[in-house]
Order: structure tokens, then C-alpha cells, then sequence
């Protein structure tokens, strides 16, 4: 498994397309929490996947104020067809030219494989990542983890706010 | 290791004895094909242990894939605050090919149950909230799919074959 970047580490920005004519850059979202998920491919065949279950969560996400972002090797076509049909509410980005490139960045990449691990980072508004988790590249690692990441963001968000 | 972070309360759908030793709660989808498959195997589990098992069932849909999931998650909750759960959640499961709101009405009327009560229902989302509670306690307890099995409380990670069922709550049982 990857040795991915660790909590307290300030989150490398980067750009990539988030369709097949936009761009998204990290450095856009700052002011708050972002969750990035890492995964190996769109397409999973497991019913329930990793990206559909954290569809059915994003309502809790955003009580947190928090944006998530799906991030994989796929091509943005490929992400554009993968959720119309899964009807993701959340944007997919490409990480695909130069290929994992933000993967390797976040010690995410599987050099093996040619596809980033499943990587979560949670990161601060400050653009500071403050809880990462990588799971068994088998194993959907659920949103309970994410869920207590943003909480622990929480009460920051209001004093800043202040 | 995952854990049940929302305890099973009376509020729960319990079958068998409330005071077993063992307990084996799902959170399930109806739409959900493995679910389906899941279903027999749980009844076969239930009649393995007998009165030392009870069993838990909290919805789980994953709604943007499985379009029928709510509606029914919400029927069979219709059907429980009738106090006619189980039958709904037996019925659903075994006719899931063919699940919608068709079926839905007409599992409601073989309950000797009121389709148009349960229009309502649906409509005004009067289980909504129940549904969306179970799957959020869900969420916290780190499901990841369906169907996701705790065996008292810890997370059943791995196949869930009658055989896998059994050891588990069998390794559970020793520890009691």
C-alpha cells in the first residue's frame, strides 16, 4: 500500500479537468473543507460502490460545508459517462494526462497497477489536509470516517466564522 | 473493526427473541440483487440458531442506483407501523423482480392492508425519516453496501454464505 500524505501536510494543488471542457483547481475550493477520494476505476462492478454510496451521503457532507470530489486515472468521458449513468451529484475529476500525476503527488499511485489507491483525504479550509486514510484497494472504506473528519473540522469553521 | 455505533433499540424490526444472546442485524436494500440473494440465507441462519438468534433488518437504499429502493423501503415501513413488517419485507424480497409500485399496491392489499393509505404514505414521506435514520446509523457504523451483516455489533467483513454466517455468530457465541 501506498505511504499517502499525512495529516498536517498542506494539500499539493493542482488543476485537472473536471469535464471534458472545464477545469477544476483545488486552490478554487479554498475557504472550505474538501474531501478527496482516491479510487482505482469508474465502472466497479460492486453493487454499491464507493462513489454511490458517498452520492447518498453528500447531503451530510454539505452540513459540513464540505465539497467532495471523486478523483481517478479515467479519462474525463469516461467519468462523464460513469456518472450520468450512476447520477452522481459530485464532480469526478481526471487525473488523466500525465497519468496520476496528483495521485503520485498524494502517495496515492500504484505504480503496479496504473491506478491511484483508495485514498481519502480530508482537507481544512486553510487547504491543510487534516485526516487521510488509504484502504485495502478491495475494500469500499465507507463514509464513517469522513463523517468524524468533518467533525472534528466543525468547531474551527465556526470560530473562523466569528 | 467496524462497529454498530446506533444500538439496536425496541424502536428496531426484530425477529425471534429481543433477549438472544446473538444478534445478526442487516442493513439491506430492496432493490439491491445481493440482498435478494442474502434473503434465504438469513432465514436458513434463523433456523439454524433457533431461539438464541434475533434478527435485525435496517434499510440501507442507495437510491440514485436502485429507483425503486425508497418506495419500498418506505412500504415495508408502512406495512410495520401496521404491525405486519416482516410479512412486507418476506413479500418484497421474494417477488423483488418485479418491484415498483405496482407491486408495492398490491403486496399492501394481500396484507389486507390500505393501497390508498399507503399512496399517502409515500406521498406525504411519512417514513422518510425513519428510512433515512436507519441509513444514516448506517453510514456512521461504516457500511459500505449492501448487504452489510453486523454479528453483535462488529461488522461482518467477507462472504456471507449461510456457512460464513454460521461460524461468525458460532465464534460470537463462544465468547459470550
Amino acid at each position: 500500500m501506498a505511504n499517502i500524505l499525512e495529516r498536517g501536510t498542506t494539500a499539493p494543488d493542482f488543476t485537472l479537468p473536471v469535464t471534458p471542457d472545464q477545469k477544476l483547481s483545488l486552490s478554487e475550493l479554498k475557504g472550505q473543507p474538501v474531501i478527496l477520494a482516491f479510487y482505482p476505476a469508474d465502472w466497479s462492478p460492486v453493487c454499491g460502490d464507493q462513489m454511490s454510496l458517498y452520492n447518498e451521503v453528500l447531503q451530510e457532507f454539505q452540513k459540513y460545508g464540505a465539497r467532495l470530489l471523486g478523483i481517478s486515472v479515467d479519462g474525463p468521458w469516461c467519468h462523464a459517462a460513469f456518472a450520468k449513468d450512476r447520477h452522481l451529484h459530485f464532480p469526478l475529476l481526471a487525473d488523466f494526462h500525465p497519468k496520476g500525476q496528483v495521485a503520485q503527488r498524494y502517495g496515492a499511485y500504484r505504480e503496479g497497477e496504473g491506478v491511484s489507491d483508495r485514498a481519502l483525504f480530508v482537507i481544512d479550509g486553510k487547504g491543510v489536509i487534516s485526516w487521510s486514510y488509504c484502504s485495502p484497494i478491495g475494500v469500499n472504506p465507507g463514509a464513517d470516517g469522513i463523517l468524524e473528519a468533518l467533525e472534528e473540522l466543525a468547531p474551527q469553521k465556526e470560530t473562523s466564522h466569528r | 473493526m467496524a462497529t454498530l455505533k446506533v444500538p439496536v433499540t425496541p424502536e428496531d424490526h426484530i425477529q425471534g427473541d429481543p433477549n438472544a444472546q446473538l444478534t445478526l442485524l442487516e442493513y439491506g436494500d430492496y432493490e439491491c440483487p445481493h440482498c435478494g440473494r442474502a434473503h434465504p440465507i438469513v432465514k436458513r441462519v434463523q433456523k439454524h440458531f433457533g431461539r438464541r438468534l434475533r434478527f435485525v433488518f435496517r434499510n440501507f437504499p442507495l437510491t440514485q442506483i436502485h429507483p425503486h429502493a425508497q418506495t419500498a423501503a418506505e412500504t415495508a415501513e408502512f406495512a410495520g407501523a401496521n404491525g405486519r413488517f416482516w410479512e412486507m419485507h418476506d413479500l418484497i424480497f421474494e417477488n423483488q423482480d418485479r418491484l415498483g409500485l405496482p407491486l408495492l399496491l398490491a403486496l399492501t392489499e394481500e396484507l389486507g392492508l390500505d393501497p390508498q393509505a399507503l399512496r399517502e404514505a409515500l406521498t406525504t414521506g411519512e417514513f422518510e425519516p425513519r428510512v433515512r435514520r436507519d441509513f444514516l446509523s448506517g453510514v456512521r457504523s461504516g457500511v459500505n453496501g449492501t448487504p452489510t451483516f453486523f454479528v453483535n455489533e462488529r461488522r461482518h467483513d467477507g462472504p456471507w454464505e449461510f456457512e460464513d454466517l454460521v461460524m461468525a455468530l458460532e465464534a460470537r457465541r463462544a465468547l459470550v
